[in-house]
């Protein structure tokens, strides 16, 4: 089932190739954007990725404190990699770990060397990158021989949440979840990390709504699903969130300890979390490098814009927000299939056929990214505590899904308005994904739209909203476009959010070993492609 | 029992008066067999279902089991037992809440939003400032007599009182949906503190707060002014603003009925006029 044949929805080649054109136009400047900036935390996932992890005895981590003192001393433009490695390079420190130390204490002076000096600190730190890659690389190939040894589930992969806030409690809860048909785990984060300038360190058992994202975390919970996908036969995703003010360091973990599946959305912490425009770019482009590399499917976001705009007015933006994460997406280097493209159910169910609506909407995602893994988001906004209703609205949600042909399917719980899920709210809700997925298998084969149906024509509609939106934007530019509330009605100036001050341009000296071994990685795959 | 009385005592009812049928679902740590059915009923017997009836029962992984159980429940209730919060202020049309805010204050009214703490979720806050509004009501911000002033998520209580006092907010409305270890109360508590502190004694917004699992009753505990909870539209929201702050015609407080007068003045001169 890659290439859907035919279109069902009749779209038009060329306006489908302008709409993608428009979304290219307008992430262009975008890119050029990314490529000349770093953050702070771009500069620490190069440190983790060579090998620096830990933190004193506050909980600060290594990296945060190699990148402060690197800054203070010589700026952050240049990039951390030739100060760092010039420091080692005096045979002063037996590694990293003891120049983060000693940096932390106040005991070096960085500088930012040149000629000879540069040179070999750039061959050095190049050296130190590759290494973590080559682990990414491992992991990579890990999974790839997982997945054929315990076996790849079905479409739709089965997605389900644990977020007990203690990493313990979520063990046991996703082996069971995975044991009740869950195909991704996904452990959301605990409220208010997205906020966070550094990454927390260890084993955490306390977290607001959900449960900290740390290396250690993600080390124990892909062991614990390692464990039950040998006991089901079946390779069992885990999901974490490569968003926030740390999105690389956490693309860059998630890659050093086999994450399957991040969120990570080209525009969700600067509509949602206020966080910098420009920082968020810069970011998102070095997590998503990282994404490709590791082989990661990544999750867009879009289903965020319908819980605050209207199912139906706000159509396109989903569409055009596809379109860009889309771009983004493949700019970085990933394949159409790490590309989780999201969109959600969310249409109130009082409009008069609000379920033809939805097809038509789930339909255009699908023949719009034909060989993209879709991810399929349940009701939310509309969810109340009628939970009779709330369960046959996601009956036909999975409907939806099923007649789509969606990849990913996050399943919706009776409850979603009342509490966090109860054993027997995700029981009932598998039942339910089961029964529609099983008496409808194969109906998306015998579900096409009548030729200039209601369905057909309102995807044209969507469609040709969203090129209207996209010519607006390549008008205005994107960065304006945000600023002026385009998206999800909030207004985000590029000079304004949160991590800002923790963004500078590249002097011309800049070095960063990661981003030229991703480049040329990505290059690479071109050429041989 | 006089007849009058009688009236006040209902139990629930399937399908004929007094019945008292009752169902309820829940999951007890058993695998299914017939002790866990057994075990079941014990419950509900418990709960006061009796005769209560196992309708479904499912086993969830090895060691858990679904119940549904339909019973007769034993308990009466009384309705003059009943406390609850009636609203305390008449529900106003939006031109209505307008007309109030100009005629009291001769400006607009400045209402500010915001979740505060880590709390992301702004939903709730949306719903109530956001054009689109909630319920078939338009939100605030459609509101011709108030200038409204979304913050978002996030906000930190600091920032939030700045904002305030930069605004000359004459309303905070605070939405608190993450309530994990009792997040809400205590992010709510610590606002209503900061307020306090920064403005002298009775010159504070009016702070509202909003959320799903807030008590109504529990305002003054909060040193909030209101609280609204689930179910709240804008409108309500709206005309509880034009209660407090501009006296509205159906109020009952002394300040009103100064303001009322000079309104009236006002009213009368401009028919003179014409």
């Amino acid at each position: 089932m890659t290439r859907r044949g035919k279109g069902k929805l009749e779209l038009d080649p060329t306006v489908v190739r302008k709409a993608r054109s428009l979304a290219r136009k307008a992430g262009k400047p975008i890119v050029t954007l990314a490529k000349t900036h770093t953050t702070v935390s771009v500069e620490r996932a190069v440190l983790r990725l060579a090998g620096l992890s830990g933190a004193d005895a506050e909980g600060e981590p290594w990296v945060n404190h190699v990148v402060d003192a690197v800054r203070q001393d010589v700026g952050l433009e240049h990039g951390v990699s030739l100060p760092v490695w010039h420091a080692l390079a005096s045979g002063e420190y037996a590694d990293l770990t003891e120049l983060a130390q000693k940096a932390a204490a106040g005991g070096v002076i960085f500088h930012a060397p040149e000629g000879r000096e540069a040179s070999r600190a750039r061959t050095a730190s190049r050296k130190a990158a590759a290494a973590g890659l080559r682990k990414i690389d491992i992991n990579r190939k890990t999974r790839d021989r997982f997945t054929k040894k315990y076996g790849d589930p079905p479409k739709p992969w089965i997605y389900l949440i644990v977020a007990t806030g203690d990493i313990y409690e979520d063990m046991p809860q996703a082996q069971a979840a995975a044991r009740e048909g869950a195909d991704i785990v996904a452990v959301i984060r605990s409220t208010g990390q997205s906020l966070l300038d550094f990454v927390p360190e260890g084993p955490t058992r306390e977290g607001y709504a959900g449960t900290y994202a740390t290396q250690e975390n993600f080390r124990l919970m892909r062991a614990a699903l390692d464990d039950v996908s040998a006991e089901l036969g079946r390779y069992v995703r885990l999901t974490n969130y490569a968003s926030g003010l740390c999105m690389p360091e956490i693309a860059t973990l998630a890659g050093l300890e086999r994450l399957d599946m991040m969120l990570n959305d080209s525009m969700y912490g600067i509509l949602f979390r206020d966080i910098n425009p420009i920082r968020t770019f810069v970011d998102q482009r070095f997590s998503r490098q990282v994404h490709a590399r590791a082989g990661i499917i990544i999750n867009t976001g879009e289903d965020n814009y319908l819980t605050t705009a209207d199912g139906v007015e706000a159509a396109h933006t989903v569409t055009v927000s596809q379109l860009l994460n889309e771009f983004f997406g493949k700019e970085a280097g990933l394949a159409d299939a790490q590309l989780g493209l999201g969109h959600a159910f969310e249409i109130n169910p009082t409009v008069p056929e609000s379920f033809r609506l939805e097809l038509a909407h789930a339909l255009l995602a699908r023949e719009l990214f034909p060989n993209a893994p879709l991810k399929w988001m349940p009701p939310t906004k509309h969810m109340t505590g009628d939970v009779f209703g709330g369960y046959l609205l996601n009956g036909f949600f999975n409907l939806v899904g099923s007649m789509t042909a969606q990849d990913i399917l996050l399943v919706g719980m009776l409850t979603e308005a009342v509490h966090t899920p109860w054993l027997s709210d995700r029981d009932l809700a598998l039942q339910n994904v089961r029964y529609v997925m099983e008496s409808t298998r194969g109906l998306a084969e015998d579900f096409v739209p009548a030729h200039d149906g209601f369905i057909v024509q309102r995807s044209h509609q969507v469609l040709g909203e969203a090129i209207e939106l996209l010519e607006r934007i390549v008008d205005d530019q994107l960065l304006n476009a945000i600023a002026d509330g385009t998206f999800g009605l909030m207004k985000r100036p590029a000079d304004a959010g949160r991590g800002l001050d923790g963004v500078a341009r590249h002097s011309s000296a800049y070095y960063n070993p990661a981003s030229e071994l991703l480049d040329e990685y990505f290059a690479d795959a071109k050429g041989q492609a | 029992m006089s007849k009058r009385e009688e009236s006040h005592i209902i139990r629930p009812y399937g399908d004929a008066t007094g019945d008292g049928q009752v169902q309820v679902s829940f999951t007890l740590p058993v695998a299914h067999d017939k002790r866990a059915e057994g075990a079941a009923l014990q419950l509900a017997a418990k709960m006061g279902l009796e005769p209560a009836m196992v309708v479904h029962a499912k086993q969830m992984g090895p060691h858990f089991t679904f119940f549904v159980v339909y019973g007769r429940c034993s308990h009466l209730v009384d309705l003059n037992k009943v406390v609850v919060i009636e609203r305390e202020f008449p529900l106003l049309t939006p031109k209505e809440v307008s007309a109030a805010v100009k005629r009291a204050l001769r400006r607009p009214l400045v209402v500010m939003g915001a979740c505060i703490g880590t709390d992301a979720h702004t939903v709730g806050i949306d719903a109530i400032l956001n054009i689109k509004g909630w319920a078939g009501e338009k939100g605030l911000e459609a509101y011709s007599g108030l200038e409204v002033h979304n913050l978002g998520a996030q906000v930190s209580v600091p920032d939030l009182v700045e904002h305030a006092q930069n605004l000359k907010a004459d309303a905070v409305l605070v939405s608190q949906v993450v309530t994990q270890r009792e997040a809400h109360l205590h992010n709510v508590t610590q606002m209503s503190a900061a307020f306090r502190e920064a403005y002298p004694t009775g010159t504070a917004p009016v702070l509202i707060v909003g959320g799903p699992r807030f008590d109504e009753g529990a305002a003054s505990e909060l040193g909030v002014d209101r609280i609204f909870v689930k179910g709240t539209t804008p409108g309500e929201v709206a005309s509880y603003l034009a209660h407090r702050l501009c006296a509205t015609p159906a109020g009952t407080r002394r300040a009103k009925a100064k303001k009322r007068t000079t309104a009236k003045k006002k009213a009368t001169n401009k028919t003179g006029a014409r």
